[in-house]
């Protein structure tokens, strides 16, 4: 048994950990910016998918990987602009509209997938981005390979959490996305447009999805299959709950996912052989769902959350 | 007299057919408070939503300090310098204090002006006596102390005319006189406020001049608010005489209400202790107390909600073996609670469901299990006509009705049965003078047919006019009873605080 254990806390089980929480991660914060200026955004699994393709296509026909991230980004934003269209401005159901934009994203994916690549026996893939070390901190013993020796995406996702902390909580834009997701009545009447600070925390939500989606066809897989994404837009959305729509708690709990999906894969791959390879999948998920059942319980989400804004209603 | 802070001229505006302001001019000068009285429904709101930007008036000019502004948001009107505290508030309960008052202010730096908003928000303390602690999240403040945040956020946007929308009717009597002195203040120094009320008598101790509206229109203004007569006012607001209702003798028959030694537990609010009460056919009991002190316990008792720990209820001579409402309501108990909207209706059905909504598996609404649409039409039709209630229709959101308008119907709703006792929690509550003297004559009515009601209320004047006796509470108990002869407003303040104990 020690064996196992061994084989499964090494330097690349921690590596791994940093790589699969990395998408989660900015899934997780576009999700909760948008969650905290009070629109549900259930369009993330397939808002990751088509920017995960976007940006694949664009990085395999251009030869350049940044180009890829920055198209992915841009049909992140493009579709957040889209949800936000149906949502804020014209104040349909989060739900029904969000289900909607996965559909629809989700068979466009497909379907210029096939036009462009057409149906190749072996899947077309990149050259994706390397692991850059960065120096003197990627000497520290054991933690300078975990994370210091990553995709430039894992460091930007690292800068991203704080930054979103502080957006969020000590710029006026930041206090603006929280009071409309809180009581837009009271943003309005201080002058604040509720519209204009839904449509870009969801924009900005959508782009964040997007460079989830771009990570996953970029660096982790470097190629695009149509279960690329595969339920990690569905995590996120339990992640902001389990998170309590604060950033650092949100990128806590996509550590937390990440060490118990790595925990699976390390354990598929090990001596427990005789065990379904399908229960160690189940694991994160059976996971996700004790966790939100005990954390979830106090966890407030902003009062305004699901509530279209219309200012002449009385 | 130098140029006024504020002008409104020729201002009309329409929601469909309906005319809710028309042709209407108004004034305020610097250090002067304007009363804008009317009945609910009168334009009064719908005006100052034109002043603060809300909405767009179909006619008419607004002018700030004697130039012509157009005001199309809330943001170009707090940059003309109008504040306005509405009667719901608008603020954020999860965000602090401070987060609350930043809103909308552009930060230095590209962060939020932290330091800066402290300095402001001291220096209003001082100029005006209003403090709160910043990094208190606005859920932990009382609603007082919000209505203070609200006036203090308008202060801090640099607000030369306040506008308050019906600002005393969610403060305790003790949180007004302290709200009249910050206000007093403010306009010593030079402010304008226009102070929008129907209660006469705060009007006419606050106001130095008042317009009237009626209808959208200007239906009279008041130069010396202090020393006209509520009366004269009223008709004003009424556009004819109130006469206080008719109270005849009353003879009260056998008990159809008695609590003894009733205690509870928990629940939130303040318990009961020892709370032993006897209400008799064709009697009005009216309760008194500063709020929280028992009261809603005593509802929820009463209702059937909130099941007591000891004691023992009976009604018309049953005792009372299971609290539920529906036990209670079959023993021939009617109540009209406290919030009309959390605890009276469903705002979001139509009001014929609301109406019957007690009685909804009762025979006279549905057969063999399911539901009677026609009968639940008919009735509420038929109570829509007996009771005047001003709506669409049967079908409509009951949401969509004014506060008198649902008030009528939850009245209906409970009169319709015969109660044998009635219980009530502030039963005008931020109703105009028109709806509320039709509940008080509806109680009178229900008193002389032999039922025995309860009056929970804030309100000494009402509970003087209506009741036959006055039970004070305070901390849970029964401080004392006065026979209505005996009772006076002073009276009844002293037992209110405990001073007066009377058995």
């Amino acid at each position: 048994m020690s064996a196992v254990f061994e084989q499964i806390f090494q330097v690349g089980f921690l590596a791994a950990i940093i790589r699969i929480a990395t998408p989660l991660a900015f899934a997780t914060l576009g999700e909760m910016f948008s969650e905290r200026a009070g629109v549900l955004n259930l369009g993330i699994e397939g808002i990751m998918l088509l920017s995960a393709m976007a940006g694949f296509t664009a990085a395999s026909l251009s030869g350049s990987l940044w180009l890829g991230v920055l198209v992915a980004v841009l049909v992140g934003a493009l579709m957040g602009a889209l949800h936000a269209l149906f949502t804020v401005a014209l104040g349909l159901s989060q739900h029904v509209c969000g289900i909607g934009v996965t559909l629809f994203s989700s068979g466009l994916a497909y379907f210029l997938y096939r036009l462009i690549f057409g149906q190749q026996s072996v899947p077309p893939s990149i050259d994706g981005f390397k692991p850059v070390p960065i120096p003197i901190l990627s000497d520290i013993p054991i933690l300078g390979p975990a994370v210091f020796n990553q995709f430039t995406l894992v460091y930007l996702a690292i800068v991203a959490i704080p930054l979103a902390a502080f957006v969020l909580y000590r710029t006026p834009w930041g206090l603006s996305v929280r009071m409309v997701g809180e009581n837009p009545r009271a943003a309005d009447s201080a002058g604040v447009s509720v519209i204009a600070t839904r449509f870009q925390a969801v924009i900005l939500g959508g782009a964040l999805m997007g460079l989830a989606g771009a990570f996953l066809t970029m660096a982790q897989f470097n190629a695009f299959t149509f279960g690329v994404v595969s339920g990690r837009g569905w995590v996120a959305i339990a992640l902001v709950v389990f998170g309590r729509w604060d950033p650092w708690r949100s990128a806590g709990a996509a550590l937390l996912f990440a060490f118990v999906d790595a925990l699976q894969l390390r354990m598929q791959a090990s001596g427990l052989g005789h065990i379904p390879y399908e229960a160690f999948l189940m694991l994160p998920f059976i996971f996700t769902i004790i966790a939100m059942a005990f954390m979830s319980r106090n966890a407030v989400a902003p009062s305004a959350l699901l509530k279209p804004f219309r200012r002449e209603e009385r | 007299m130098s140029a006024p802070l504020i002008e409104m001229r020729g201002i009309t505006k329409s929601f469909g057919a309906v005319k809710a302001n028309e042709t209407v001019d108004l004034s305020v000068a610097p250090g002067e408070i304007l009363g804008l009285l009317g009945e609910n429904g009168a334009g009064k709101t719908t005006l100052m939503n034109v002043l603060f930007g809300a909405y767009a008036p179909d006619a008419g000019e607004i002018l700030v300090e004697g130039r012509p502004v157009a005001i199309h948001s809330s943001a170009d009107a707090l940059a003309a310098g109008i504040g306005m505290v509405h009667q719901h508030f608008h603020l954020a309960p999860r965000l602090t204090v401070l987060e609350n008052l930043l809103i909308g202010i552009p930060g230095k730096s590209g962060r939020i002006d932290r330091s800066g908003g402290l300095a402001r928000l001291k220096e209003i303390g001082r100029r005006h006596g209003l403090s709160l602690a910043p990094d208190l999240p606005v859920s932990a403040l009382s609603v007082g102390e919000q209505q203070r945040l609200e006036i203090i956020k308008a202060l801090f946007r640099g607000a030369k005319l306040l506008i308050l929308d019906e600002p005393t009717a969610v403060l305790a009597p003790s949180e007004v006189d302290g709200l009249f002195a910050a206000l007093r203040s403010m306009v010593g120094q030079g402010l304008g406020i226009i102070f929008i009320s129907h209660k006469l008598n705060e009007v006419r101790a606050l106001t130095h001049r008042c317009v009237v509206l009626r209808h959208g229109k200007v239906a009279g203004r008041v130069d010396h608010p202090a020393s006209t007569t509520s009366a004269e006012m009223a008709k004003l607001m009424c556009g004819h005489e109130i006469a206080p209702p008719a109270k005849g003798a009353s003879t009260p028959g056998a008990s159809v209400l008695t609590l003894d030694g009733i205690s509870t537990v928990g629940h939130g609010g303040t318990p009961l202790r020892e709370v032993s009460l006897v209400v008799r056919a064709g009697e009005i009991l009216g309760i008194a107390g500063v709020s929280g002190n028992g009261q809603r316990a005593l509802a929820d008792v009463i209702s059937g909600m909130l099941p007591p720990k000891t004691g023992t209820m009976t009604i018309a001579g049953k005792a009372v073996a299971q609290f539920s409402p529906r036990e209670l309501q079959a023993l021939g108990l009617g109540r009209i609670p406290e919030d009309r909207m959390t605890t009276g209706l469903v705002t979001n059905l139509p009001l014929a469901d609301s109406m019957v909504l007690p009685r909804i598996g009762t025979e006279a609404f549905s057969r063999k299990g399911l539901l009677d649409p026609a009968a639940i039409r008919a009735f509420a039709e038929e109570q829509i006509k007996a009771y005047d209630i001003r709506c669409p229709g049967p079908m409509a959101r009951a949401g969509a009705l004014s506060g008198g308008n649902l008030q009528k119907a939850l009245l209906a709703r409970e009169l319709a049965f015969d109660p044998k006792v009635l219980i009530v929690s502030q039963p005008t509550r931020g109703l105009d003078i028109g709806a509320a003297r039709f509940i008080h004559e509806k109680f009178l009515a229900m008193r002389a047919k032999g039922c025995g009601i309860i009056v929970i209320g804030e309100d000494l004047e009402e509970l003087l006019m209506l009741s036959d006796r006055i039970a004070v509470m305070y901390e849970g108990c029964i401080a004392g009873t006065l026979s209505g002869a005996d009772a006076t407003v002073a009276r009844l303040g002293l037992m209110m605080t405990g001073a007066e104990g009377h058995a």
